[in-house]
């Protein structure tokens, strides 16, 4: 593997324009999702991550002690979130035919010409970002423009974004940006940066003016095939018992 | 700034983490509000009040920046005896109520008439051009004969003078107090004293403010004003000319910069000339004197308009026939798009083109503009898709609503496709004056064309069809130059050859490199005087593209800015009158002694030898009247102006008035509204205005309405409504209001409003939201009703268009419309369909009094 790549999302530079989830569905040729109602989330009519989006602008409306941001008591957080690329990545874990693999670049991709759609994958993100299309049943998510990276081109999201609140590069440069900025923003804390994390830290992490909640985002995320080794020894075990219970009937039953 | 330019906004987060500070002042709380370091919102409508009590705490607490405001602007010259300022009454002198103008004369620097660098510079035509009265129907004109121009005024550097500049504005504005701003923009006054000392804290020798405004500073009945009032305040604290100030106007698209630089309006020619009025016996020389100024680069306009007219008629403008001067066109009254509309229900407009324009959903009152085009013989339409303005003779509201039938409409419709911008070459034209070329990736596919090709191909196609004529009309069009390059499968114009014609040439055919070489005796030839240079060596200089970190931080070779490449404007004001940098800090450009030239990080914005203690002869005109520190090089007294004493029409000074509809009375001036407004050419049924403030009927329209952009969507739709990426963002339309006018109409989000005016009725979804807040107004609480004005009835994403509630009520100056500020209700539920939409408004009117005189005094 070379270099592991990530993204820092600081969300508090972060406009909302949405020219992440524009360049994000031009440049990977993702559906649009015609037929979108107004949503009523103050200016997200997107909702969520899923198939048809993999990068997802929350626009959150609160209200704030006056006098906190000189407006008299009112705070509009925005913040892009997107696959997390996790190191312990669950959806890797449990595809059983190896359409996700994990690439040079560190970064968790689905191979759609190998996806079978069995969407084992959909639950097992502690996230809720991997999803199946309805028209073809595959799994989709962000890529981290696998398809740029290898020229040299950073992910078409952080190309578009005009403030850099979406930065592409070296996981570890990226960490160490992160931690002077945390330092430097009142209020803020970064989500996703540990990687002694129930997920061994993201390959996507965030700086966030609020808790993770707030943005809809686990507080304590934690990859879903953790316990599977141990199940896989209580079950191993359980089945010797079983064996062994179904020898001594037969056993048993010899005159 | 980050709703609708997030991409120029960048450099304000760049600012803010190199330490800036950012405050916004808005109406509502949006994307800039978000990441500001203050928002402060305001009542819509009522930003000259605001602007208006930062200048008198200025001038009141003696913060203006002293040395700045003696040397570069007019605040020591002595007024005519004539001026009256507006006082109570809100009138200034010179007002003729019958005609709705003022009396410019009125206004004038003691003993002598100055001509503008901008705006309305036909208002003296007669004095100025020493000729009998003539009979014209130009707006601002007809002033008897009579007055010298080339004595300088006096004036008075202690500043003491009762009628100095300096005291007329510490008068005028007297009366902006921190409550005076209170009652009238809701804003508290701590709030107001926090933004005062903010700015002023951060300004003088060593630090800059820059203002940024958009449209929802311009497009009021006194939006000229509006940016008058940021241009005074920006003027005494010394913000001009000099790095990190300035006032900067957003613009709505782009290359809006572009079409006024070379433009796409009616009366002006490229470089900001303007266009002949349409008076007797005149010719070129008699044109120059009465638009030119004798001191200042504007002395030099008979050169920058014979080169115009040699770019455009080649050898046939020669001196004998005045370089074709007679070919122009006349103005004979405002003919701006609203005019343009009446004409067209009039029945005098016959055919229009609409290039990338969609006034059926983006102009004020959408009905009246689907009335004129409904009333064409023909209409051209070129955009990217089938817009409103292309298909309301089929499914226009009216329709519906029964007051049109298709088998009535006689207009024919032909639709052309369009290319976009990366199907085509070109520039781009920003906001700081930033020509950026973009180069053509792909042919445009089927049948679409870029304007270029368009115009051209119908300018050859025109040109062949009169081949033979003889008439003497036909000659303007047998003579123009209209002779580029073509190439690809379309035959596309070259872009670049263009744009070689707009650089001009000298007398060798060679590509000028400045404005200054331009020769009024028919040798040289430019088709933008302000552009030359643009061309300079034969080098497209707007393509260049060295990255930032491979230059210097003023950056000179991205793109190329006009004038000169120059990016700061009167940037000898970044220097002290000695020409030394006013701080080390602020050091942008200054007189080096030892070279004896003026040098710096930009190109200096001043006779590059011309020491700062020199004095002009007394008979000096032109460039050589410029004294060492007349700063502002293109005013006729080279300085800034904080008194204007000519170019506007409706004051020398901005004052406060309320905005056409409205449910506040004028606290500052017993003037209700701009009284030469325009308003009077657009009396229709469909246009009626609504009483405001105390007359009766008021009440039905008690709340303040804005329109205004999202992110997501591209003003009237055509770029954005249509893309599956962006419909999808913002689906619908949508209204904002706060959870206080949700309670007290019974809104309920997501939910469905009807929203009125004595135009029309529209309906909305609601998205109740705390980003709008209620003010308190002297005294009573303000609603204002947010509506996003991107949508109609095509489309993806569709709703009705907020412009249906607009009035063509116009600001007398640049004639644009009042979309910013009105007043409305608002209710809940859906808005009738059919003919009971048309009896809804008429109940609305019945309600109100409205008749047809209701609105329409001065």
């Amino acid at each position: 593997m070379t270099q592991r790549m990530g993204f820092f999302t600081d969300t508090s530079v972060c406009i909302g324009c949405k020219a992440c989830e524009v360049a994000c569905k031009e440049w990977n040729g993702v559906p649009s999702s015609d037929g979108r109602d107004l949503l009523g989330l103050s200016y997200d009519n997107t909702g969520g991550l899923g198939a048809d989006t993999w990068r997802h602008v929350a626009f959150i409306e609160q209200e704030v002690p006056a006098g906190t941001t000189g407006d008299g008591g009112m705070r509009w957080l925005m913040s892009s979130d997107v696959c997390k690329h996790c190191t312990n990545a669950a959806c890797l874990d449990v595809c059983p035919t190896g359409a996700l693999f994990r690439t040079e670049f560190g970064t968790v991709v689905v191979q759609e010409d190998i996806c079978n759609g069995c969407g084992y994958c959909v639950p097992a993100c502690p996230y809720g970002v991997i999803d199946r299309r309805e028209d073809d049943g595959r799994a989709w998510k962000c890529t981290m423009c696998y398809d740029r990276l290898g020229d040299g081109l950073e992910p078409a999201c952080a190309k578009a974004c005009p403030t850099d609140s979406i930065q592409y590069g070296p996981l570890d440069e990226l960490r160490e940006r992160a931690a002077e900025r945390v330092e430097a923003v009142p209020g803020a804390r970064l989500y996703g940066d540990d990687p002694s994390d129930g997920v061994g830290g993201d390959g996507a992490f965030f700086l966030l003016l609020d808790e993770p909640e707030v943005y809809g985002l686990p507080p304590d995320p934690v990859v879903t095939t953790r316990d599977l080794p141990s199940m896989w020894r209580h079950v191993g075990a359980a089945a010797c018992v079983m064996a062994a219970v179904a020898a001594a009937a037969f056993t048993r039953s010899k005159p | 700034m980050a709703e609708c330019h997030p991409v120029g906004f960048q450099w304000v987060m760049e600012a803010k983490a190199r330490g800036a500070t950012v405050i916004h002042i808005d109406p509502r709380f949006t994307r800039t509000s978000a990441v500001a370091d203050a928002h402060v919102p305001l009542r819509a409508g009522s930003d000259i009040a605001f602007l208006g009590g930062l200048i008198n705490y200025v001038l009141e607490s003696g913060k203006y920046f002293k040395d700045y405001v003696l040397a570069y602007t007019n605040a020591a010259t002595i007024v005519t005896e004539d001026f009256a300022d507006a006082g109570d009454d809100g009138l200034f002198s010179g007002f003729d109520p019958d005609h709705r103008t003022y009396d410019v004369r009125a206004w004038q620097y003691e003993g002598t008439e100055v001509q503008a660098a901008s705006g309305e510079r036909d208002e003296l035509y007669d004095d100025r051009a020493r000729m009998e009265q003539v009979r014209a129907a130009g707006r601002g004109e007809a002033h008897g004969s009579g007055g010298a121009h080339v004595e300088p005024a006096p004036s008075d550097p202690t500043l003491a003078h009762p009628r100095c500049v300096f005291q007329i504005l510490k008068r005028h504005f007297a009366r902006y107090t921190p409550e005076m701003v209170e009652r009238v923009c809701g804003i508290p006054r701590s709030d107001f004293r926090g933004i005062a000392e903010a700015i002023t804290a951060n300004s003088g020798r060593d630090r800059t403010t820059v203002f940024v405004y958009s449209v929802g500073w311009t497009q009021h009945t006194v939006g000229v004003q509006y940016i008058r009032t940021a241009s005074i305040l920006q003027s005494l604290l010394g913000n001009i000319g000099r790095p990190g100030g300035g006032i900067l106007a957003l613009r709505g698209h782009a290359s809006i910069q572009g079409s006024t630089d070379i433009p796409t309006l009616f009366d002006l020619l490229p470089g900001y000339i303007p266009m002949p009025h349409a008076h007797s016996n005149e010719n070129l020389n008699a044109f120059v004197a009465a638009e030119g100024t004798d001191k200042g680069y504007w002395a030099e306009l008979r050169s920058y308009l014979v080169s115009l007219l040699k770019s455009w008629w080649g050898p046939a403008a020669t001196a004998e026939n005045d370089y074709c001067f007679d070919y122009l066109p006349r103005l004979t009254g405002s003919h701006s798009t609203y005019e343009t509309v009446m004409a067209q229900i009039a029945g005098d407009c016959r055919g229009y083109f609409l290039l990338g324009e969609n006034p059926a959903v983006g102009s004020a009152n959408a009905r009246l503009q689907r009335r004129g085009l409904a009333s064409l013989d023909w209409l051209v339409v070129r955009d990217f898709s089938l817009i409103e303005s292309a298909t309301f003779w089929k499914d226009g509201p009216e329709i519906s609503t029964g007051e049109m039938r298709t088998e009535d409409i006689g207009t024919e419709v032909f639709f052309l496709p369009a290319a976009a911008h990366t199907e085509k070459s070109g520039s781009f034209t920003n906001t700081q004056r930033l020509l950026q070329w973009h180069h053509e990736a792909v042919e445009p596919p089927g049948d679409a064309r870029s304007e270029l090709w368009f115009t051209y191909h119908l300018g050859r196609r025109v040109r062949e069809k009169l081949a033979g004529s003889a008439d003497d009309r036909d000659r303007p069009l047998h003579d123009l130059t209209w002779d580029y390059p073509v190439s690809g499968s379309h035959d596309e114009p070259s872009a670049e050859a263009v744009l070689a014609e707009i650089n001009g040439r000298d007398g060798s055919g060679a590509p000028v490199k400045s404005y200054t070489q331009l020769r009024d005796d028919g040798s040289t030839s430019c088709g933008c005087w302000i552009y030359a240079g643009v061309y300079a060596d034969g080098v497209n200089q707007a393509a260049r593209r060295t990255p930032g970190k491979e230059q210097d931080w003023v950056a000179p070779a991205w793109g190329w800015a006009w004038p000169a490449n120059r990016r700061i404007l009167y940037n000898r004001a970044s220097a002290d009158p000695s020409g030394r940098p006013w701080s080390s800090r602020k050091a942008y450009v200054w007189w080096d002694a030892s070279r004896g030239g003026w040098t710096g990080h930009d190109i200096p914005d001043f006779a590059v030898d011309k020491p700062p203690d020199y004095v002009p002869d007394d008979d000096a005109t032109g460039a050589a009247a410029l004294s060492g520190t007349d700063a502002f090089i293109m005013q006729a007294d080279g300085k800034a102006w904080l008194y204007a004493p000519a170019g506007l029409l409706d004051g020398p000074l901005p004052a406060h008035y309320e905005p056409q509809d409205s449910p506040v009375p004028n606290l500052l001036h017993s003037q209700q509204r701009n009284p030469v407004r325009q308003v009077a050419p657009f009396a229709h049924p469909d246009n009626r205005l609504q009483p405001s403030a105390a007359e009766p009927g008021s009440e039905v329209f008690g709340y303040v309405a804005t329109t205004y952009r999202l992110t997501e969507h591209h003003t009237a739709g055509g770029m954005s409504r249509w893309l599956p990426y962006l419909a999808e963002l913002q689906p619908s339309f949508f209204c904002e209001i706060s959870p206080e006018l949700a309670a007290e109409r019974g809104l309920e989000h997501l939910g469905w409003a009807t929203i009125a005016t004595a135009r029309n009725v529209i309906e909305a979804r609601v998205l109740v939201t705390r980003r709008l807040r209620p003010l308190t107004v002297d005294g009573k609480v303000i609603h204002q009703v947010g509506l996003p004005y991107h949508w109609g009835p095509n489309g993806r994403s569709t709703g009705d268009a907020a412009n249906e509630l607009a009035a063509v009520s116009l600001d007398p100056n640049v004639h644009i419309q009042e979309v910013k500020a009105f007043a409305c209700d608002i209710r809940p539920g859906r808005r009738p369909a059919g003919p009971a939409r048309l009896a809804l408004v008429r109940d609305y009117q019945r309600r109100a009094g409205i008749t047809e005189r209701t609105g329409m005094e001065p």
